[in-house]
């Protein structure tokens, strides 16, 4: 570590004013208080607060507790599309594959959404926030791996833009970015966000395995695509070549769906992480999965004559991006509920408006991305509310004269 | 030239939002109901602005109804005759005119106490400002939703061929939004001096 120390100091004049390159100096800052703890902290004079730990090191946290399920991911990816093409393929191949697949999304991410955080915040002379760490992580895992390059660029310009940056940055963003994106995606490109096409890759990567022929009975349906196109009232869930698939195959995520949300082990890892740190709250994960297995048991009974409220309610929530909304999204300190009881009130509806979508509006399968994106807009009347509950119980209690 | 630019309705007084994200989805209507408002605006502010030593304070409001539903039905009915596709796209949104903000807007703050030739130029200046906006909203609507301009394919077919998709979003009432603040924005960035 010392030697990166020595040539981060040995940059420094060259940056500070005056300095040949001053014009980069957010750049600077920026890299130099991702790697160290800042040089500039609190004066000595009244009560201050110290914590090392700053938004980044919060930020380095949730990315590691991704990576279980990135690495899930690519290894799915070669999965499906070996699976697909009917060939034997060893672990490294698959990985690899998938590897290539997704590299290139995590590239255009990053590329593209810190470009523009670099530019905004030379432009308004402040520090780079390090918010979109986070953010160009998550967007290649929550998109379908065959979304062309060029729309998750925009799809990204888009979400930074009008998410974020018109907000004030980091930290003041009412919707979480990431998924911002994806909904941008979603309205703007239904063709390449659902359907059976997008889910697995059949075509090659670089060229490497281009042009094989699928094998016979291949379907690249999500569980949830097939359940919201079903017929019958209910599914029989099955994967890309028609084996079927049950609550233990759902837990190990060897099915079609967005990159990083298929596999709960890998989320429930991450989640570990997570809630160990300190960095999500438990009662947001918690109350969600209640939420939502409340309301698809109170569906299962309901009655309804539809597949998707006759999947089993423990089905609901390892199928789709559930389970990744609940530890990665929703939890998302910026957008989520900052009271403790507001947790429990905006995780629990979080999770009672997914499985609703799912079940009551056909056109879409998915109902987490834009539950989310509600309660998000909801968070901050929910801790109103609860703040105000509270004041006027401790005005009760108080004996005023 | 105040209303077309420093005191647009659109984007500085924020009038006429609704429509401004109903029609203009494709150019052809908005260019359409651009100048659809224009004239009645400019109509109505001549007509009321004579009357306007005759008219009962009131019941102006009603006076100034009764003139602007004419004109939209007289606007209605000419289109209905000669642009019958445009009419039916357009639909309600050209009857909706009548509550249309920068109409009783321009009426009540200016046409109840100037002379007609003002107002006329008034009523010009404010339509035109309002149809300028619909155009630039519904070009890039239009161009990036449809690929189309005026209904002419304009982006080519090569695009499509490697990969280019229509943007859905820009078909829906969301992104005019979007557009019409990312207008303001502009728009304010240049005329900084206007901001109190």
């Amino acid at each position: 570590m010392k030697w990166l120390y020595n040539i981060v100091e040995k940059l420094r004049p060259t940056f500070d004013k005056g300095g040949k390159l001053h014009a980069l100096h957010s750049l600077f800052d920026g890299f130099d208080t991702f790697l160290f703890t800042p040089n500039t902290t609190a004066k000595r004079i009244g009560a201050q607060i110290h914590d090392a730990t700053d938004s980044k090191r919060t930020m380095i946290v949730v990315v590691l507790a991704l990576i279980p399920a990135m690495l899930f991911g690519m290894y799915n990816i070669g999965y499906q599309h070996f699976l697909a093409t009917g060939q034997e393929a060893g672990f490294w191949a698959t990985f690899a594959f998938g590897l290539l697949a997704l590299l290139p999304y995590i590239i255009v991410s990053y590329v593209v959404g810190l470009g523009i955080e670099f530019t905004v915040a030379q432009w308004k002379h402040e520090e780079i926030a390090e918010g979109f760490l986070v953010t160009g992580f998550l967007i290649p895992l929550i998109v379908p791996i065959d979304t062309p390059l060029w729309m998750v660029a925009i799809a990204t310009a888009f979400a930074v833009i009008f998410a974020k940056e018109i907000f004030g940055g980091t930290g003041y963003n009412i919707f979480n970015v990431a998924l911002i994106t994806r909904a941008f995606l979603f309205f703007a490109y239904p063709t390449k966000m659902s359907g059976d096409k997008v889910f697995v890759r059949t075509d090659g990567t670089w060229g490497w395995d281009n042009g094989q022929a699928l094998v016979d009975g291949f379907s690249g349906a999500t569980p949830l695509g097939q359940i919201a196109t079903a017929q019958d009232a209910t599914v029989a869930l099955h994967n890309t070549v028609g084996q079927p698939l049950g609550f233990i195959d759902a837990m190990n995520g060897l099915y079609p769906g967005s990159v990083g949300e298929t596999c709960v082990w890998a989320i429930l890892l991450g989640a570990c992480l997570l809630l160990m740190t300190g960095v999500a709250s438990w009662k947001t994960m918690l109350s969600i999965f209640v939420g939502g297995g409340l309301t698809a048991w109170l569906f299962n009974l309901s009655g309804i004559d539809n597949a998707a409220a006759n999947t089993p309610w423990y089905m609901h929530l390892v199928l789709g991006g559930f389970a990744f909304g609940a530890v990665f999204m929703a939890t998302d300190p910026v957008t989520s509920a900052r009271t403790e009881c507001g947790k429990w009130i905006y995780g629990f509806l979080i999770g009672v408006m997914a499985i609703t979508i799912r079940v009551l509006n056909p056109g879409y399968p998915e109902g987490m991305m834009l539950a989310i994106l509600l309660m998000n807009a909801f968070a901050p009347l929910i801790d109103w509310c609860v703040v105000k509950v509270n004041i006027n119980k401790r005005m009760k209690r108080a004996t005023l004269k | 030239m105040g209303p077309l630019n420093a005191n647009n309705p659109v984007v500085v007084q924020i009038l006429g939002i609704c429509s401004a994200l109903a029609v203009t989805v494709q150019l052809k209507p908005a260019l359409v109901m651009g100048i659809a408002v224009t004239i009645i605006v400019a109509m109505s502010n001549v007509v009321i602005s004579l009357l306007r030593n005759t008219i009962p304070m009131r019941i102006r409001i009603i006076v100034q109804l009764v003139v602007v539903a004419a004109l939209v039905t007289l606007v209605s009915e000419v289109l209905k005759a000669f642009a019958y596709d445009v009419a039916v796209q357009l639909s309600v949104y050209i009857g909706l005119i009548i509550t249309n903000c920068i109409l009783m807007g321009r009426l009540e703050a200016f046409a109840m106490s100037n002379g007609p030739w003002d107002s006329l130029l008034d009523g010009l200046g404010n339509g035109l400002g309002y149809a300028i906006i619909l155009i630039i909203v519904a070009f890039f609507r239009e161009l990036l939703g449809s690929g189309t301009l005026m209904g002419f394919h304009v982006i080519p077919q090569w695009c499509y061929e490697h990969g280019y998709v229509n943007n859905g979003m820009m078909m829906m009432p969301a992104m005019a939004l979007i557009l019409v603040g990312c207008i303001i924005w502009v728009h304010r960035s240049i005329n900084k001096e206007e901001k109190k």
